[in-house]
């Protein structure tokens, strides 16, 4: 596999040049040619082909630098001036026992200046770093004294210098927790309590796995595949969600198919190198590598649930119940259930079931910590179309090693009803986040 | 009569034909606050006083709180436009040019014929009219512009005071302009700040020296667009309240007045002890997005 696709690549190199609409010969196929008059210097070749490259980027600037000078001209006068257009986004109010701190990112099409706040209708005198103009994509923060009070909405109103107003509320005001010792011990129980606790819990089962036949086995092979479907439309549906929430300039939605992308591209070159590299050893050895593969990415779609968890405290929401914890623990003692499967029939160290709970529930805490002292719609969205990505390439995986040998078992009458169980067993646990 | 014109070839619309009354242009708040402009005064063959003024629609950029700027339409220049002042009988002309984009008016309260009412002789762009009538009743009134659609042409700032003194002069006293008004700077039907004479916060900034012991008499009247009413109180301090300003007696003794639009009342009060007082609009609301101040009052 490895092998082909390298060559592969090879091909689609060379493919590329000769197919080149210009009659430049490459510079390596030179030598081997008897039918060109004469071979050219390498380095005349190679400044031909740098010349080839720079034209198009040459006129590329010329015309642009013609639109710039003459653009006014070719479109007339605006029938609004830009700055009319222009846009402010409020990503993120901080609480704190002497104010409000806003953070401000210009989005719109033009530098805007910000010229008064307005807290819950009220002027207030307020500190702007690192200054009121603020230039197309850059952003600023803002100091308030506000009086706020715990428990109760708070809208901030900036007013820029041409009058335009934006303005974000924050329903229930609360401290907004700053990266503290203690605090940052609450969020790795929290973590620990949600995503790594329940993984180990469900890896509790390998002795029982371990001695069921294989029925059974590709039994719960499908069952961890249609666990890992279930979260990984869950993830996008939520990435497209958050998405929605990204400034538009940013665009939310093109982050959640790079992510989701990605990751399965980047997961699909590390298992070619972890699985493929094991084909040639033992099938214990190639079943271990997989189970790796799930529980990182697990670990990955834990870490976007420890970013839901950490930002829901850091707004004062988590408050709202310890309901949403259990409901992620239970959530997730079937993830660490999904890690034993492959590796069921073979066994394997203590070391390993451990690093396997680590990859699989670590992030979680990780995702805590973000989310609870860093959150950002944009970076979360990011991340849960990364962890949305990774789970999807896991049932890929999972797919290949059951179809090794004598076709796929999953397309069984057993297989499907694995699969469906899966998806139902996370639905049923997933009523309790909810 | 007159006719509504247009102005005469090569005056550029836009710049005044003939100069405004001098410094009339963005006017500061506490400008505002004591500018009284008794026209160009000559006397009619009967000895009739004739008070002649300039009124140019301008469309003019002002700073309505610290910062914020806003795209207004004024009369020569400053919201709220110039304080014409005369007394009963006077004769009141008024050369009005219109150098914006938009057609606009003079709509002045009190009692003059319907020609000079600035209703339906509408001013395109470019043209001029003018006002003429015998100053009548006595009291305070306001005018703004009656342009279609009404509440966007007094939004954008076409308004201001008009004083008729009555024939016997009301009590020497220390006097004061107070247009009560708002400004919606983001288009969206709702005044962002809340002013006194056109700047949120300026007399929080700059406080209105006053003296212990005099009278202070304050033409106060309300333009607020989209609000329906506004109010006035004062703090450390009763007033007299004279409705539209209308009468000298029977005063109502009161610490706060509420106005409608349009709505207007002449204050008198003195103070008995030096400090600093605030006044500021009733609803807490439009005194913390801007309409709020202090006096000063010295031993
Ligand atoms: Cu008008």
């Amino acid at each position: 596999m490895a092998a082909r696709s390298h060559d592969g690549r090879g091909d689609d190199g060379q493919g590329h040049a000769s197919d080149a609409p210009f009659p430049a010969r490459p510079p390596d196929a030179a030598p081997t040619s008897d039918t060109a008059p004469a071979a050219p210097a390498s380095g005349k070749s190679g400044g031909a082909l740098a010349l080839l490259a720079l034209l198009p980027v040459a006129l590329l600037v010329a015309l642009i630098s013609l639109f710039v000078v003459y653009g006014d001209e070719l479109l007339g006068p605006a029938p609004v001036p830009p700055d009319a257009l222009g846009k402010l986004d409020i990503e993120r109010l901080w609480f704190r026992p002497e104010g409000v701190a806003v953070q401000v990112v210009n989005t719109g099409p033009a530098p805007l200046t910000v010229a008064q706040v307005i807290v819950n209708d009220a002027l207030w005198e307020f500190a702007i770093e690192p200054g009121p103009a603020i230039p197309r994509l850059g952003r600023a923060t803002i100091g308030i004294a506000y009086p706020w009070l715990e428990g109760e909405p708070v809208t901030v109103k900036v007013l820029t210098a041409n009058g335009l107003a934006f303005l974000k509320t924050v329903p229930i005001a609360a401290t907004t927790p700053e990266p503290s010792s203690s605090l940052l011990l609450l969020f790795a129980l929290l973590g620990v309590l949600v995503g790594v606790l329940p993984v180990y819990l469900g890896l509790l089962w390998f002795p029982l796995v371990r001695r069921l036949d294989r029925a059974v086995l590709d039994f719960l092979l499908a069952l961890t595949a249609g666990l890992l479907i279930f979260l990984g439309v869950d993830a996008v549906v939520e990435a497209l969600e958050l998405a929605g929430r990204v400034p538009s300039p940013f665009r939310g939605i093109g982050l959640v198919a790079i992510g989701v992308a990605g990751s399965i591209l980047v997961l699909l070159g590390v298992s070619r190198r972890t699985i493929d590299a094991a084909a040639g050893r033992s099938e214990a050895e190639r079943a271990l590598a997989l189970s790796f593969l799930i529980s990182t990415g697990i670990g990955l779609h834990n870490f976007g649930e420890g970013l839901a968890i950490g930002a829901a405290y850091a707004v004062g929401e988590l408050a709202l119940g310890a309901f949403l914890v259990v409901g992620f623990t239970l959530h997730n003692i079937t993830e660490g259930f999904g890690i034993l499967t492959p590796i069921a029939r073979h066994g394997t160290t203590l070391k390993n079931l451990l690093l396997l709970g680590l990859a699989a529930g670590g992030p979680t805490i990780l995702g805590t910590w973000l989310g609870g002292f860093a959150y950002s719609d944009l970076w979360a969205t990011l991340f849960l179309a990364i962890g949305a990505g990774a789970v999807f390439q896991v049932v890929y995986e999972l797919a290949r090693l059951t179809t090794s040998k004598g076709g796929s078992r999953i397309a069984t009458p057993l297989g499907a009803a694995g699969v469906l169980t899966g998806m139902l067993l996370m639905y049923l646990t997933g009523l309790f986040v909810a | 009569m007159a006719h509504v014109t247009e102005l005469a070839p090569g005056v550029v619309p836009g710049l005044p034909r003939q100069a405004p009354a001098p410094g009339w242009a963005a006017r500061a708040p506490a400008e505002i606050l004591t500018a009284f402009d008794y026209g160009r005064v000559s006397q009619l063959p009967g000895g009739q006083t004739l008070r002649e003024y300039t009124f140019i629609a301008q469309e003019t950029e002002i700073e309505v709180a610290k910062g914020v700027m806003f795209p207004a339409w004024t009369y020569n220049g400053s919201v709220p436009g110039p304080t014409i002042r005369c007394t009963e009988g006077d004769r009141v002309r008024i050369y009005f040019q219109n150098g914006t984009r938009h057609p606009h008016t003079i709509h002045l309260h009190g009692v003059h014929p319907a020609s000079m009412d600035g209703v339906f002789e509408q001013v395109p762009p470019g043209h001029s009219y003018t006002y003429e009538f015998d100053a009548d009743p006595w009291g305070l009134f306001p005018y703004h512009c009656h342009t279609m659609p009404i509440r966007k042409h007094i939004e954008k700032g076409l308004y201001g005071t008009m004083i008729v003194d009555p024939p016997t002069p009301r009590e020497p006293a220390h006097e004061l302009v107070m247009v009560m008004n708002g400004f919606d700077t983001d288009v969206d039907g709702e005044n962002e700040v809340y002013t006194v004479n056109g700047v949120a916060n300026y007399f929080n900034e700059h406080p209105i020296e006053l003296k212990v012991g005099a009278l202070v008499r304050v033409y106060l009247s309300n333009m607020t667009e989209f609000d329906p009413i506004n109010s006035f109180h004062l703090h450390g301090n009763m007033f007299k309240l004279y409705r539209s300003g209308t009468s000298t007696t029977n005063p109502e003794l009161t610490d706060t007045v509420m106005l409608c639009q349009g709505e207007r009342a002449v204050l008198e009060f003195r103070y008995k002890y030096p400090g600093k007082f605030m006044f500021h609009a009733h609803q807490s609301e439009f005194a913390e997005l801007g309409w709020m101040g202090f006096f000063d009052v010295k031993a």
